[in-house]
């Protein structure tokens, strides 16, 4: 009986030897992501599911475009830009222009990805580098909201969405006003609580039916989805323990400080805090992989997010909280490195490592 | 090592071979705080155009009277003489411009590219020769600010030279015209250079 010669397959990280390669999990974060684009294209109509089909494309081609220049193979079918691309739509506002939809997509992999080396060499989520860069861009259509549940929001698009290219977007001002709905609701909960000290119903925020972003809305269907994968072990679900610990115990500070301070039950379930800690954080590429690490990772990230929130120009800060937190990373995981099995100088000064 | 004779090389060095910016990363400073516009860029490079050719003059000049220990510090005085000139000599022009550049007319004696010529080049060379290479220095120093200035106004403001280029609908990338724009845009130039400098290489290798 002639032994099959062994096969040897270069791949990053991370070497399971079970079969969850990088393209099984990355699938996997795709199907926990369905359920979740499939309600935000229920809650905000043709314009959502527009953005995310631009958006995605968009990744798709500046990703083959790279293969393409790099002259290597494609890269598409590790489904990681895939991720990015819908992870990107996401955190966009469901009536973003398209061609602005497309520039950050464009920069999020080529900017975010692309060069640093691909995927596995990238120090900063990419998605949340293109949503950065149009936030700096474009800092008014990324903070326009349109409300949920709009009469005709699956017959016609959002005036905005369909902005020619490099021009400021359209006012769909009439058009809400003509579908039925007043201003005050085009701003989310976190915009209204501070700029107008409105509270939003616990309720409606966990049920997402809110104005936001596209994907910053449902606080049950990420945890739900977030459980599915972190049942699968596909994601390190210490690293959003660790957040929302680091959010509800800065919050519950703030507001024992200072009455006006959002409470920590808002602060968790508003904004795409969510989002954040459950599918953007967890990228196995930008986080420490150390449990110490992770833990400082997450208490930083749920820290920097409640100061931001409360004490920055903008209302939310998560974007900005998991950036720094992925910037911070190598730095959390050398000076995590767990001490060796039989290595003395750590164990000399009583500590353990976990 | 450098010698007298005046070849096409001393010109076009500091324009394409050794670019200030593109290839020897020389006077960041003022290459991203000041591109925001156009006419920033431009008045930027030819003030640092003017102090570079006078003081390489000056410098190949006196070469041979400069006392080595005390080199830098006459470099030194003769840059900043001739900044002093620039500084008045825009406030006389134009007073808008003089304060859109605010401190970096000053801190072209700061810049790096011009003691780097002087102490390199001019204190080495007759004065015909460090002045070529001067103009080449400065020409590519101008060239690789106009680079970034227009492509930073175009999308910050839509607008090139101050015309406007797109109508009044034109959504502005705010970004461009802040700091990180600066960078944004000086690493797009840098890989564009590179590219380009690579593709002659390998044309060459392979003509050969």
């Amino acid at each position: 009986m002639m032994r099959k010669p062994p096969r040897i397959e270069l791949h990053t990280a991370p070497h399971a030897v079970d079969g969850q390669g990088v393209a099984v999990i990355m699938r996997n974060v795709v199907y926990s992501l369905l359920p979740l684009l499939a309600y935000v294209v229920w809650l905000f109509g043709l314009s959502a599911l527009m953005l995310i089909l631009v958006v995605l494309l968009s990744t798709l081609a500046t990703e083959r475009f790279f293969n393409w220049m790099g002259k290597q193979g494609s890269t598409l079918d590790d489904w990681s830009a895939v991720i990015t691309g819908l992870l990107l739509a996401l955190t966009l506002p469901p009536g973003f222009p398209l061609w602005m939809g497309a520039v950050a997509a464009i920069i999020s992999i080529a900017l975010g990805k692309v060069l640093f080396g691909g995927l596995g060499y990238n120090l900063l989520n990419p998605a949340l580098v293109g949503r950065a860069f149009v936030q700096a861009a474009f800092p008014v259509a990324i903070t326009t909201w349109t409300p949920p549940f709009i009469a005709t929001r699956f017959a016609e698009f959002i005036p905005s969405t369909l902005t020619p290219p490099f021009m400021q977007p359209l006012d769909s001002g009439p058009w809400l006003t003509a579908s039925g709905m007043d201003a005050i609701s085009s701003a989310t909960p976190l915009g209204l609580h501070k700029f107008e000290s409105v509270s939003t119903p616990l309720e409606s925020l966990f049920m997402g039916t809110t104005a936001g972003s596209a994907g910053e809305t449902s606080a049950l269907l990420i945890l739900l989805c977030g459980a599915y994968l972190a049942l699968r072990k596909m994601l390190n679900w210490r690293i959003p323990m660790y957040v929302f610990i680091g959010v509800i115990v800065t919050s519950a500070l703030l507001h024992w400080l200072d009455d006006t301070n959002p409470d920590p039950l808002f602060m968790l379930f508003s904004g795409g805090l969510m989002l954040g800690a459950v599918f953007m954080a967890t990228d196995m590429v930008g986080s420490p992989i150390t449990p110490r690490g992770v833990m400082i990772y997450g208490l930083l990230i749920g820290f920097l997010t409640v100061i931001i929130r409360v004490y920055g120009s903008l209302s939310e800060g998560v974007m900005y909280a998991i950036l720094l937190g992925n910037a911070a990373t190598p730095l959390i995981e050398m000076a995590t490195q767990p001490r060796a099995f039989g290595e003395r100088k750590a164990a000399a000064k009583g500590k353990t490592d976990d | 090592m450098l010698d007298d004779k005046i070849t096409s090389h001393t010109f076009w060095e500091g324009v394409w071979e050794n670019n200030p910016v593109f290839v020897m990363l020389l006077g960041m400073c003022p290459v991203l705080a000041v591109t925001n516009s156009t006419i920033n860029a431009l008045a930027m490079g030819l003030a640092t155009l003017f102090v570079l050719l006078s003081s390489s003059l000056l410098v190949s000049l006196i070469r041979n009277w400069i006392p080595k220990q005390t080199r830098i510090a006459v470099f030194i005085i003769i840059i900043a003489t001739f900044v002093t000139v620039v500084d008045y000599v825009i406030q006389a022009i134009s007073l808008d411009l003089y304060n859109a550049l605010g401190a970096f007319i000053q801190l072209i004696v700061a810049n790096c590219m011009i003691l780097g010529r002087a102490e390199a080049y001019a204190s080495k060379v007759p004065p015909a020769k460090a002045l070529i290479n001067a103009l080449g220095m400065g020409l590519g120093f101008t060239i690789a600010l106009l680079c970034l200035g227009s492509v930073r106004e175009i999308l910050g403001s839509g607008t090139l030279l101050g015309f406007d280029l797109f109508g009044e609908n034109y959504q502005q990338w705010i970004v461009m015209i802040l700091p990180p724009g600066g960078f944004f845009v000086l690493g797009g130039w840098l890989l564009l250079f590179e590219w380009l400098r690579e593709r002659k290489e390998q044309q060459e290798a392979t003509s050969e």
